[in-house]
């Protein structure tokens, strides 16, 4: 017996040489892996669902090119169902475990924060899809976000309204991260831009009807515009219930509105909406000369065609991500994790969903304020706002 | 905006909201009345309704996908039932309500993989988004007036069918004294079945008419199922006509809230004269002390 035993391990080791050596110039084209976490449920599902379907969408098309720099990709999806904890926890796995190359995503700001610390002690790249201004400010050396801030999109706000003659405005924003960031950051940018608040007020974010608030906007003397920070169904809700009411006054809503679908949810109230949202939702209308226009055109054709859903500007912020990981790791020529870093932090010219990124080591953004344009909507299309 | 129309306005904003509250909360009375059981996912039959019906509008015109919704959802109502509670009988009272509470995070969990996790409305169903009727300077939308006549119909309705019917003096019957009922020769497990179903279509016509107001999606049903809950328990459990009472009142508490203080604060103004009003009275404005022996049993 125990000869036979002999003679399996010895045929064994043999078929492991064999094994290894005739898959040796194979390893050369082991995938690279790149994690991604997308709170595809949950707290912002319409943020998440469209970034993991634009980063899947993605990694195949890249693959059937035959991936970056002759290696296929390799996506690991998680869904962290909008929950700190959990991203904290996939994070970890995707370092310790998965030992990804790159992380990209987190769909929300709140989220990104909870593991900048974690991807930095572990000189992990991090490429956000969530805006807040913390995420780059104090800069971290291994962590990029491409979206624009939201301070961008309350300055294209307030610069629209100075257009309008607008100065005495309501601001109405939810409960939720997004809404108090919003928030803030219209509060702090009004002074200096000579913009009054005369109405400032938080609803919950799951409130099924808004009448009283506006309500209160209505029954205050001298209120020009109103400004609503909050993602659906607030969003919408907004827009019916200020149509109801006779209230009748602009109505700007944040970069989070910029979703075909959101108008059809509010419809002909939605009519004259304003808001600042990103080339990739009026990309009909831009110049055939825009240097963005043939990545737009391109990205939402193979999204709407394979999806059957409109592209919005969301799912965008993961192409521009996983983009930027790819761009860099060309430059690099290898999935050496610190030189794809550097690269990502030289990259220039490269043509995203939102602009035009210009990284450089103080700025891991990219991006100007530039990147926005002012939508309205009309005939229940967006279009490029025009005085 | 002169006070009179203003003060006219929130009233109406309270009505809005106290029609949707008021119309999840008669979903509550039935099954309590039925079993005793406080059925958490209430909500979830309200969020199916609109979902189904939703779906259904895309083949069907509107009226016959609300009647196709309502249908289906009540199918799914009585296979909870014979399927579910019917075999966990032996457990307590309390057992079965914290069930619902797990069936719940189910059923969102199976919409979110059914459909997904957009935002969906059904049109309204008389003018549009913009359309409100006005009268003293003050607007309502047509579609309160939908809802408020669709809580009317149901009130009547149950009140009919409990009253007069042979199955509804039956099912009542089982709420006030299952042991004697049983005696008479009620069946009592179908009774239960009957109130399941009946629950969930009334919630499901319930999430067709406020679709085209607060819009359907997966996570809907929570909230609505804490205020409408709310809204029962402030009118007294057990009975419809309290429940839109209930409703009303902390729709219209909220609206008065907000008037005054920060919105944001609007949860915890209702809310406290919720609890105040339990400290005073714990079996609600409306309901009879009795109603809790049912609770115990």
């Amino acid at each position: 017996m125990k000869r036979i035993h002999l003679v399996l391990a010895g045929i064994g080791v043999l078929g492991a040489l064999l094994f290894s050596q005739t898959h040796v110039p194979a390893a050369e084209s082991k995938p690279i892996k790149i994690g991604a976490l997308f709170s595809v449920t949950g707290g912002a599902p319409f943020l998440g669902a469209p970034e993991e379907k634009t980063a899947r969408m993605l990694e195949e098309k890249i693959n059937a090119l035959g991936g970056v720099n002759g290696q296929k990709l390799e996506l690991v999806v998680k869904n962290t169902g909008g929950s700190p904890e959990k991203a904290v926890s996939f994070a970890k796995q995707l370092i310790e475990e998965e030992k990804v190359l790159a992380i990209i995503g987190l769909s929300t700001s709140g989220e990104t924060m909870q593991i900048k610390g974690l991807c930095e002690e572990n000189k992990m790249i991090l490429v956000s899809c969530a805006a807040a201004e913390v995420i780059v400010n104090p800069v971290a050396k291994y962590v990029f976000k491409v979206p624009q801030k939201d301070i961008q999109a309350v300055n294209w706000i307030y610069r629209t309204m100075k257009e309008k003659g607008i100065t005495k405005i309501a601001v109405l924003s939810s409960t939720d991260g997004f809404g108090a960031a919003g928030k803030k950051q219209l509060e702090t940018a009004a002074t200096p831009e000579g913009i009054e608040i005369l109405v400032n007020e938080v609803y919950d974010k799951q409130a099924t009807d808004l009448t009283d608030v506006l309500t209160k906007v209505k029954g205050k003397a001298g209120v020009q515009a109103v400004v609503n920070w909050s993602i659906v169904p607030a969003q919408s809700i907004v827009a019916k219930n200020m149509k109801q009411l006779g209230l009748d006054m602009p109505l700007f809503q944040s970069h989070g509105f910029g979703n075909p679908k959101y108008v059809q949810q509010a419809g002909v109230a939605a009519e004259g909406t304003l808001f600042p949202a990103g080339r990739l939702l009026v990309v009909d209308e831009l110049p055939d000369s825009h240097p963005q226009k043939k990545v737009l055109a391109a990205y939402k054709k193979d999204y709407e065609s394979r999806y059957k859903e409109d592209v919005s500007t969301f799912g965008g912020h993961a192409y521009d991500s996983l983009m930027t990981v790819v761009e860099a790791l060309k430059q690099a020529g290898a999935p050496d994790r610190d030189k794809v870093r550097d690269a990502i932090e030289n990259l220039k010219g490269f043509v995203g969903t939102a602009e035009v990124f210009n990284f450089s080591a103080t700025d891991h953004t990219g991006l100007d304020i530039n990147a926005f344009e002012m939508l309205t909507v009309k005939d229940g299309k967006f279009t490029i706002y025009k005085k | 905006m002169e006070h009179g129309s203003l003060a006219l306005q929130y009233l109406l904003s309270g009505i809005t909201k106290g029609s949707i509250y008021a119309v999840v909360a008669i979903g509550f009375n039935l099954i309590y009345s039925a079993t005793g059981i406080i059925n958490f996912a209430q909500g979830e039959f309200v969020m199916l309704g609109g979902m189904v019906a939703v779906t259904l509008a895309l083949y069907v015109p509107l009226p016959v996908a609300v009647v196709g919704a309502v249908a289906i959802v009540a199918l799914v109502g009585c296979l909870l039932e014979l399927l579910l509670f019917r075999r966990l009988q032996r457990h307590s009272v309390l057992h079965l309500i914290i069930i619902t509470i797990g069936l719940s995070i189910v059923i969102q969990e199976v919409a979110l993989h059914v459909w997904d996790e957009k935002v969906r409305s059904l049109p309204y169903f008389t003018g549009n988004e913009v359309s409100s009727i006005r009268f003293l300077g003050a607007a309502i939308s047509p579609q309160v007036l939908w809802v408020l006549g669709t809580v009317v119909l149901v009130v009547l309705g149950l009140h009919g069918f409990l009253r007069y019917t042979l199955r509804g003096r039956a099912m009542r019957a089982c709420s006030s004294n299952p042991d004697a009922a049983m005696l008479a020769g009620i069946n009592i497990p179908n009774m239960r079945t009957l109130a399941f179903g009946l629950s969930a279509a009334l919630s499901a016509l319930a999430g067709c008419v406020i679709s085209p107001m607060t819009m359907t999606h997966y996570e809907m049903g929570g909230p609505l199922a804490i205020k409408g809950f709310a809204a029962a328990i402030l009118g007294g459990l057990g009975n419809p006509m309290a429940a839109v009472a209930g409703g009303l009142l902390v729709g219209v508490l909220e609206a008065v809230s907000v008037s005054r203080l920060p919105a944001v604060y609007n949860d915890v103004a209702a809310f406290a004269i919720l609890l105040l009003v339990l400290f005073v009275r714990p079996h609600g404005l409306f309901g009879s002390p009795s109603a809790d022996s049912v609770r115990e049993h």
